[in-house]
């Protein structure tokens, strides 16, 4: 034995006894993991989150969160004796007079957008395989949980420097408050201490950045891995990999490797990027008055769709009964929004119900194998990215010389016209990449060789798949469509009658499919040939 | 479309490839160079920072293509800190694909829920458990408990009633009134309508008393805009045109869709811009919408001259200015 493996033996011995730990900690060392880029994606959020509560650390030894009045006497001078509030002031402070003070303000930016960034294509990624089944909805709920919150936690951020560009935004978000039926104009006042903008709001919102959200977030976050870690890692398909097993690499070495490593490459990147490209330049901007604006007031980009909504809201506001309701905020700021995180939170129930399949998946669906999910996924992100291009409106229109108004007009429309037209557009895709899989299994590969036969025809030499691949393509299940009950054999009518109709309807879209060859087709294939 | 097929049989995991490393000592040797350079250069990267930190002066700017100038003490900080993290990551993945066993292993999975006998014995438990608190029979103690528990969460939401004050009226109010002078912001100097050419515009606050000082919350509702155009360029009904004074005429600066400063003036269309959601307003008519989502015309500020000659309000504004509320009077 040597001396390594000795002192190793003696720390296990050590922390062995006092916690009894051993056989938890073997199981825990071994335990598999599927690999796959796609599943690096969560990590990044992870990661990102950490480099947050690093970077947002340092800011606060400097920070004074307070909308208390004060000369600004630093070192930037086109500032210089400007009346501004403590906290854009010491914001200043930090991008100028402390060093290395930039390049946190701009790693921990940085670092949000990519957190937002790799929580969207970590939510597709498992839209679009169906990782969300069951056992595994718990997870999606607290997923889009943690994608809610990270917005909102976002928004406080760069509302927290108190500079003209980010003051103009919680303007915005006073205006929504407002706009809430009966209860606006208190909320308004209770959240600012009073009229608009007040001198409480900063003070406010920075313990909720700081503490509250964060906390939720590491509770959440702590859930969701303690979640992933019990129920095992999805894998995708392919020969050897069952709905009963977990093919991979075992935590120690290998991940802890490629995972610990992985953070470190994460953080390098967003060092980088804080070193290299500027971000939020706020002392551009000026302190925050209500009087004044920057011209193309925009948000950050996970905010962007929100705007962009509001933005293309026809103008509608009604005075009903002596009270006054703004449709042009809430139908945009609120009740889309509501609509759609609430649908995406539900959808795993939804699928469930549409499909009656209520099993447990532990193997993810190549997108093409699930068209109508596929297809309701494309459909959603088409949404989205019109709304964000609308709400960058402005910026598309000076860029590329465009009137806002055809912008507007052209997004007003097109919110409504693209989205459906994707989903028909991606069905049909997904259908044809089926049907090219069948083909593929059924005749093979094609290998460009054309070969005349002896009576002078010629044919493309078509060379099989390798057992694994055909394996690939076609161990998917295809699930009938449900059938609607409307009686059953004595012929008294199903009490749920209309809903199993819908039920049925559903599923049949859902379940549309282009058969996958079967061992007998294949079989007379080969005879034939 | 049936789901008797069964899939084509499963030809089990793929035969394990050995990597080079793995057979070739001299490959193996030449991986564990290469990790061992990249935690170098992370060494590189930990001394760039500190020699960024102590040795290059915070007054230096170079200017890099692109980029444009940049202050070089925060981008070689950024530098240094940036290549000791990520190399030493590249080193730890590198290290795992090339030295770290490769091989592929299986685990098992099994259902997730627990077995029939221990979901019966947990639903008896429960059963059993609920039974000893007799809950179900003892119903006064039920229904007071669940008083009790519905009532104790209102202490904490009245705890929360002194965040602010009540908006009493304040949402309709600005500082404005019968005889207010408008001054220039910033600048507070008085204006008479000499001051204003034809096509020009004055951000304008109302006259404070000495000793009152102007704050955020005042400028958030009392700003206006003034705007001299030609007077037959105007479009408006006799009252409003009585609001104006020989072509000029204020509106409320506050966006009356969600209280953004409506701050882009456009002299040709004689059209006002808010930046914030593009809705834009014509001057001519009484800041009409013309488009965009603003649902009501910007409100307009009754102006005239006082005996000095002075531009003053003919009176407050007849609106709330800003984003609409519930109790807004919109008639």
């Amino acid at each position: 034995m040597s001396a390594r493996e000795r002192v190793a033996g003696q720390v296990a011995n050590y922390v062995d006894e006092r916690t009894g730990s051993a056989k938890w900690l073997k199981k825990t060392l071994t335990k598999v993991f599927p690999d796959h880029w796609s599943f690096m994606l969560g990590e990044i959020v992870l990661y990102s989150f950490i480099i947050l509560l690093l970077s947002g650390t340092f800011l606060t030894f400097w920070f004074d969160p307070s909308m208390r009045e004060v000369e600004y006497e630093g070192s930037y001078e086109p500032l210089s004796g400007l009346k501004m509030s403590a906290a854009y002031a010491s914001t200043l402070h930090i991008s100028f007079d402390v060093r290395g003070g930039l390049l946190m303000r701009q790693i921990h930016h940085w670092a949000a957008l990519i957190f937002m960034a790799a929580m969207v294509a970590h939510l597709m990624r498992v839209f679009f395989t169906g990782a969300f089944r069951k056992p595994r909805e718990f997870n999606w709920i607290i997923g889009v949980g943690l994608l809610t919150l990270g917005i909102v936690e976002g928004f406080l951020g760069y509302s927290l420097p108190d500079d003209l560009l980010s003051g103009t935004g919680i303007r915005i978000a006073e205006a929504i408050i407002q706009a809430l039926p009966v209860v606006g104009s208190y909320l308004a006042y209770f959240i600012f201490g009073g009229a608009f903008p007040g001198e409480m709001f900063i003070q406010r919102i920075y313990v909720v950045h700081i503490l509250l959200i964060p906390g939720i977030f590491l509770a959440l976050i702590t859930a969701h891995l303690m979640l992933v870690w019990y129920q095992k890692h999805t894998q995708y398909p392919g020969p050897g990999r069952t709905e009963k097993n977990v093919v991979g690499y075992p935590l120690m070495p290998v991940y802890m490797a490629k995972a610990g490593g992985f953070f470190f490459i994460v953080f390098g990147v967003t060092a980088f990027l804080g070193a290299f490209a500027s971000i939020n330049p706020l002392w551009l901007y000026g302190p925050y008055t209500p009087g004044q604006i920057s011209a193309g007031s925009q948000p950050d980009w996970y905010m962007g769709w929100l705007d962009g909504l509001v933005r293309m809201a026809p103008p509608l506001e009604t005075y009903w009964f002596g009270y006054t309701i703004s449709w042009n905020i809430l139908i945009p700021g609120l009740i889309i929004p509501g609509i759609i995180f609430t649908g995406m939170a539900l959808y795993p129930f939804i699928e469930s119900w549409m499909t009656g399949d209520k099993r447990e998946h532990h193997l993810l669906d190549r997108p093409r194998n699930a068209p109508n999910r596929t297809a309701l996924g494309a459909m959603s992100i088409t949404f989205m990215l019109v709304a964000l291009i609308n709400g960058g409106n402005d910026l598309i229109a000076t860029h590329f010389d465009l009137s806002i108004n055809q912008i507007m007009w052209f997004t007003r429309i097109g919110i409504i016209v693209l989205p459906p037209l994707v989903f028909v557009i991606t069905k049909r895709i997904c259908l044809s990449l089926q049907r090219a899989d069948r083909e593929l299994v059924l005749h093979g590969r094609e290998t460009g060789r054309l070969v005349m036969l002896p009576h002078g025809e010629f044919i493309e030499v078509h060379e099989p798949l390798s057992p694994q691949r055909a394996y690939l393509l076609t161990q998917h299940e295809q699930l009938p469509a449900l059938e609607p009950v409307a009686a059953d054999a004595n012929g008294v009518r199903n009490p749920r009658g209309a809903k199993a109709k819908i039920q049925a309807r559903l599923s049949r879209a859902n379940q549309e499919q282009i058969a996958k060859p079967t061992p007998k087709e294949l079989l007379e294939i080969e005879d034939h040939h | 479309m049936s789901n008797e097929i069964a899939p084509l049989t499963d030809p089990g995991l793929p035969e394990h490839i050995h990597r080079k490393a793995d057979v070739d000592p001299r490959a193996a040797k030449r991986a564990e160079r290469q990790v061992g350079i990249l935690f170098l250069l992370s060494v590189f990267g930990t001394l760039l920072f500190i020699y960024a930190y102590v040795g290059i002066d915070e007054s230096i700017f170079i200017f890099l293509p692109i980029m444009g100038t940049t202050n070089a003490h925060q981008l070689f900080l950024g530098l240094g800190l940036a290549m000791s993290l990520f190399f030493i990551g590249m080193a730890a993945v590198h290290w795992a694909k090339t030295l770290m066993p490769d091989h592929e292993v299986i685990d098992h999975r099994k259902e997730q829920r627990s077995k029939d006998e221990d979901r019966s014995a947990f639903v008896a438990t429960v059963k059993e458990r609920a039974g000893e608190a007799g809950l179900g029979r003892r119903p006064f103690i039920k229904r007071t408990m669940g008083l009790a528990l519905g009532l104790v969460g209102l202490s904490p939401i009245l705890l929360l009633r002194d965040l602010g004050p009540l908006p009493e009226n304040e949402l309709n109010e600005t500082n404005w009134k019968a005889g207010t002078r408008l001054v220039t912001d910033p600048g507070d100097r008085p204006l008479k309508p000499s001051d204003l050419e034809v096509g020009g515009v004055a951000q304008v606050q109302p006259e404070f008393p000495p000793g009152k000082e102007r704050h955020l919350d005042d400028i958030a509702k009392d700003s206006v805009l003034l705007i001299r155009i030609r007077p037959e360029e105007f479009n408006l009904d006799p009252e409003r045109l009585s609001w104006t004074y020989e072509g000029i005429i204020a509106f409320s600066k506050i966006c009356s869709h969600m209280g953004c400063a409506v701050a882009l003036y456009e002299q040709t269309t004689k059209h006002l811009l808010c930046p914030c959601h593009q809705s834009t307003f014509d001057v001519t008519r009484a800041a009409k919408v013309i488009f965009g989502p603003a649902a009501r015309a910007l409100p307009q500020l009754a102006i005239t001259v006082d005996s000095e000659g002075y531009i003053v309000a003919k009176a407050p504004f007849n609106e709330a200015v800003g984003p609409s509320f519930w109790e807004r009077d919109s008639k």
